[in-house]
């Protein structure tokens, strides 16, 4: 009896034991995998619509629930259904996406003051020195940096306009 | 001009259409019936009678007030699923059974069967069945309480006596008697099933239907003439009925042959109990059967298979409600892996590969 | 449904072809006061417009070039002057703006240059798919594919057998049948030059054998040619579509996610056979197209050969007008083809017919919910499960839409016709269908995105270790405090990102 107890307590001790380091030595350090993954998702333009500095403070909020994976606009319903898959949530217990926006200038207003091209964390606003600049429609994700940086206030945000190429059949509405 | 915006014209494509309805279906089904209701009515009488009124009109009462209740609109009413259910129900009801056997089953069936679910299209389980087979678990004396019909003796109710009998709840002395199932469930034990089969099973009677037994299931010929109507109109396939009578002669042939003092022969189970109605009527419901054919062939023998297991070993004389039922649990997991095969692709789903494959020369 | 059926599923709508069927083309269509041409007109990226307002045109004067990837050219369709190039209402259901060019027809009819006439089969074949590329031919059945692009894949495969599509299947079109009964010999030679051009073994003209007129012609126009054989399929719906009608024909099936390529078996539609014969025979582009008017509302239904641009009214005019207010005006076929918003749009290239369709006619009906009774099912001549497609289209769950077919759906509508509670399967499908193709784009565009940020910040990187390495270099050359050059050069580095100004 007495045998017993005390091998089965020595045997507890020294497997708690070899867990207790186990955990010491083998801890990951780094952040959570997880975070890193939906960072890897993220647009990583930093554009800070979510609410949050950056896309890594997003993705760590995502990741511990503070928030919706529909909160990253650039990234749209694809990203937000992606993140929720990888997190385990409902797709349907998402809300609505926020819509992707564009930004457009208006040029009878555009100085060429060059601003709003070093602003953009994509690249997506072409034009030179006092010529007017463009939005290259594929590579901007609304992230609205150069609407800050605008002196001349001539830049909006705004979503895209359906035309014939873009345009798709709405979900019929039935009983 | 411009500026249009997302305003729809019109809806998608067809413009067009075949000019069929769901409530051209239902009430289709519903005259399919005819000829078995009105035999059974003229079977067993004013009682029947009652009863068969009494269980569709709660039927559509509890399909209105269920639409009420969740704020649909009553016009769905129009559809006539529930007028449908009701008498499917009533035509497997003991033709003298008390009238809230009716009308309780019926607001069963809509209730819970149905509009729980989600209403029309929506359940997993035949409504009619599914009350068919509480009734029977939950009032097991009054749900095979047979008469005998006995349509010239001098003996049958009148329309007071009727009214007695359905709402009074007094079936007179010496009118009923045992069904060939349940005789047969009996001889089983003494395996005496063949004596049973030589003495008073009747096969020409059991095929028209002047035996006891349920008020709309006893001629089977002429619930299979309405069925032949529905398959010439094509509301229903021939894969159900074909596979589950099929399934079950197959099966009765096999037994009776090695065992008839034990196993009734097919003609016997061909010709009673609720087959024909089963196979036709109630297995065939479009939203409890798998949509696709190989689904519907393994579901009709599916249905056969339970049914023959019940009939054979099973503690109750008749399986159909519980065979369909049972087969019922399947079908979502039938329609997923019974799809037909997509048009350029094997039955894996995968795309075929051109048998001779076209060379690219340039 | 029927084991002796060649295909599978389909059904028999009315025909509704006896009104037009038996009546001449009417091809003197008196010139329209603007013909209106929409850039957009073909499967894949618009033609860009390469004339200016104020110039006059020659008819079959080249004035819109392709756009990039997928397109083809756009044809003055007759001599006159550019009056405008502006957005108007498209001939499409969302009714959205189109650009497109106006021209005001100046009645000469002047043709731009004088009609080839040598003889097409001692060129080369690359020279013909060039000579078709450049007549902006694109598939006349409905697809409006550029028929140029698709003779090309074929050279690039080694094609067997060419099929020419008869298989009008749609009800009320007679566009295909009256063609091939007036112009037969035309359309085989049309088809012995695409025959000429992907060099190909056979040729089989596909005809539904509800047109016996149309099969008699085609047969005499066929006769003295070997190797070019018409075969005659059951009438249903949708024997026209291409896969049907290989099915129907050579027993076989196109690969899912494949072409008919890769069978060795290249379709084209006899409206597009003729188009081709026109443009290498005659040197003609092409400017106009056959189509048919009808439907319950059209007084007098007629098939009409009409100059691109022309307003649908000005055609109904010539058709004694509409005789009631019509419930849809459709462009296409009943089952397949598109909702108009109005009669002022123009035809296009893939106008098949107008339909001035009345309320009996269109049958539309409130939907109910589903009762589960597989007619779609029977009926889907791709062997689909439209009724599972649409339960997971309308939970917005593609994947579980896609699992049952919705990328093989040819969106025929078949499911939709013979629906006893009238769901617009089709809509489903074609919302599922967008809807992917948006999800698609989006993810791409992120990742896109992703790519540009990274390489910006590598830039940027590279730009200020540059910087700090060329002040350094030029702090050690003028011999300054090594400690102040440093520190002026990480102070340049953080501000160069943000507040260098380069407005002077």
């Amino acid at each position: 009896m007495f045998m017993a107890t005390l091998v089965l307590t020595i045997l507890g001790f020294t497997l708690g034991s070899a867990l207790a380091f186990a955990a010491k030595v083998f801890a990951v350090a780094e952040s959570n995998p997880i975070v890193e993954e939906i960072e890897a998702m993220l647009p990583n333009s930093q554009c800070g619509q979510c609410g949050f500095a950056g896309c890594k403070p997003a993705a760590e909020a995502m990741a511990d629930g503070s928030a919706d994976p529909t909160c990253c606009p650039p990234g749209g319903r694809a990203l937000a259904e992606r993140v929720a898959e990888l997190l385990g949530i409902d797709i349907n217990t998402l809300g609505e996406s926020a819509a992707p926006q564009l930004a457009s200038i208006d040029e009878s207003l555009c100085t060429g003051c060059t601003r709003c091209y070093k602003a953009c964390p994509t690249d997506a606003i072409v034009g030179a020195n006092k010529q007017i600049h463009a939005v290259i429609k594929s590579a901007c994700t609304g992230c609205g940096k150069c609407l800050d940086a605008c002196p001349e206030d001539c830049i909006h945000l705004g979503a895209e306009t359906p035309d014939l190429h873009n345009w798709q059949w709405p979900k019929p509405m039935v009983a | 001009m411009s500026g249009a915006g997302l305003t729809i014209t019109g809806r998608a494509a067809p413009h067009s259409h075949a000019g069929s309805s769901v409530d051209r279906i239902m009430l289709q089904v519903c005259l399919a019936l005819v000829p078995a209701t009105v035999f059974g009515l003229y079977l067993f009488g004013w009682p029947a009678l009652l009863l068969w009124v009494i269980t569709c009109a709660s039927a559509v009462a509890t399909e209105a007030l269920c639409l009420l209740l969740q704020d649909k609109p009553l016009s769905r009413l129009r559809d006539s699923s529930a007028l449908l259910t009701g008498w499917l129900l009533a035509l497997t009801l003991p033709p003298w059974a008390p009238w809230w056997i009716g009308a309780g089953g019926a607001a069963f069936a809509i209730a819970v069967g149905k509009q729980l679910y989600g209403g029309v299209g929506q359940n997993i389980f035949n409504p009619a069945m599914l009350a068919r087979v509480a009734l029977l678990v939950s009032f097991p004396v009054h749900m095979t309480t047979w008469v005998q019909p006995d349509l010239l003796s001098s003996g049958a109710p009148g329309p007071w006596a009727a009214l007695d009998i359905v709402f009074g709840g007094g079936i007179p002395d010496g009118v009923t008697g045992p069904t060939i199932l349940g005789e047969m469930k009996t001889a089983q034990g003494a395996g005496t099933v063949s004596e049973l089969a030589a003495g008073s099973f009747n096969w020409l009677d059991s095929l028209t239907g002047s035996t006891a037994g349920s008020l709309g299931e006893t001629s089977e010929l002429l619930v299979l003439l309405g069925g032949l109507w529905l398959l010439a109109l094509r509301i229903i396939s021939w894969h159900i009925p074909v596979a589950m009578l099929g399934t079950t002669v197959l099966l009765a042939a096999i037994f009776h042959r090695a065992d008839p003092a034990h196993y009734a022969s097919p003609l016997l189970h061909l010709t009673s109990g609720g087959i024909m109605l089963g196979a036709f009527f109630i297995a065939t419901d479009y939203v409890t059967s798998p949509s696709s054919k190989t689904g519907q062939l393994i579901f009709g023998a599916g249905c056969a298979a339970v049914l023959f297991a019940i009939r054979a070993w099973g503690g109750f004389p008749e399986g159909v409600g519980f065979a369909v039922l049972f087969m019922n649990a399947f079908t979502p997991l039938l329609d997923r892996y019974c799809k037909p095969r997509a048009y350029g692709r094997n039955l894996r789903g995968r795309p075929t590969v051109a048998r001779t494959p076209a060379r690219k020369v340039r | 449904m029927s084991i002796f059926s060649p295909i599978r599923g389909g059904v028999h709508p009315e025909g509704r072809k006896g009104d037009t069927a038996g009546q001449a083309i009417l091809t003197d269509i008196p010139l329209p006061a603007r013909l209106s041409l929409p850039l957009f007109q073909q499967a894949g990226a618009s033609a860009l417009p390469v004339v200016q307002v104020g110039e006059r045109v020659a008819k079959g004067q080249c004035i819109g070039v392709s756009g990039a990837g997928l397109s083809t050219r756009l044809h003055a369709p007759t001599s006159g002057s550019v009056v405008a190039i502006e957005d108007i209402v498209a001939p499409h259901p969302s009714g959205l703006p189109a650009t497109s060019i106006i021209i005001e027809p100046d009645g000469e009819d002047r043709w731009q240059e004088r009609p080839r006439e040598d003889d097409p089969f001692a060129r080369s074949p690359e020279e013909l798919a060039e000579e078709v590329e450049r007549a902006g031919i694109v598939g006349l059945g409905g697809a409006v594919f550029p028929a140029a692009i698709k003779l090309r894949q074929g050279r690039r495969y080694e094609i067997r057998t060419l099929i020419i599509n008869g298989g009008e299947c749609e009800p009320y079109l007679t566009t295909d049948d009256h063609l091939m009964r007036e112009r037969a010999a035309q359309i085989v030679e049309g088809a012995r030059l695409i025959q000429h051009i992907v060099e190909c073994y056979e040729v089989i003209i596909g005809i539904e054998d509800n047109k016996p007129e149309a099969v008699a012609a085609m047969r005499e126009a066929a006769a003295p040619f070997g190797k070019v054989e018409v075969k005659t399929v059951p009438a249903m719906y949708p024997m026209g579509s291409a896969k049907q009608l290989i099915q129907a024909l050579t027993g076989r099936e196109v690969p899912a996610g494949g072409r008919s390529n890769d069978l060795g078996i290249l379709v084209h539609n006899v409206a597009t056979a003729y188009a081709i014969q026109q443009a290498l025979r005659h040197g003609r582009p092409l400017l106009s197209r056959v189509l048919t008017l009808a439907g319950g509302c059209v007084s007098r239904p007629r098939n009409v050969e009409a100059l691109f641009g022309t307003p649908i009214e000005h055609l109904l005019e010539q058709c004694g007008g509409l005789r009631d207010t019509p419930a849809r005006l459709v462009m296409g076929g009943p089952m397949m083809g598109q909702a108009l918003p109005s009669t002022a749009v123009p035809v296009m290239k893939g106008t098949s017919g107008v339909l001035a369709l009345t309320r009996r006619e269109v049958n539309d009906q409130a939907p109910s919910p589903c009762i589960r009774c597989g007619r779609c099912v029977d009926a889907c001549p791709m062997g689909l499960m439209p009724v599972e497609m649409a339960k997971f289209a309308r939970a917005d769950d593609f994947d579980g839409a896609a699992e049952y077919g919705l990328r093989d759906c040819i969106l025929c509508g078949t499911c939709s016709w013979v629906c006893p509670s009238h769901i617009p399967l089709v809509n489903f499908f074609e919302y599922a269908r967008g809807e992917m193709k948006q999800r698609r784009a989006a993810a791409q565009k992120l990742e896109y995105t992703q790519r540009l940020t990274e390489a910006r910040n590598a830039r940027l990187e590279r730009e200020a270790e540059e910087k700090r390495a060329a002040k350094a270099a030029r702090a050690a050359k003028k011999k300054k405090p090594a400690r102040r050059a440093t520190a002026k050069a990480d102070n340049e580095a953080s501000t160069t990102t943000s507040t260098e100004d380069c407005d002077s």
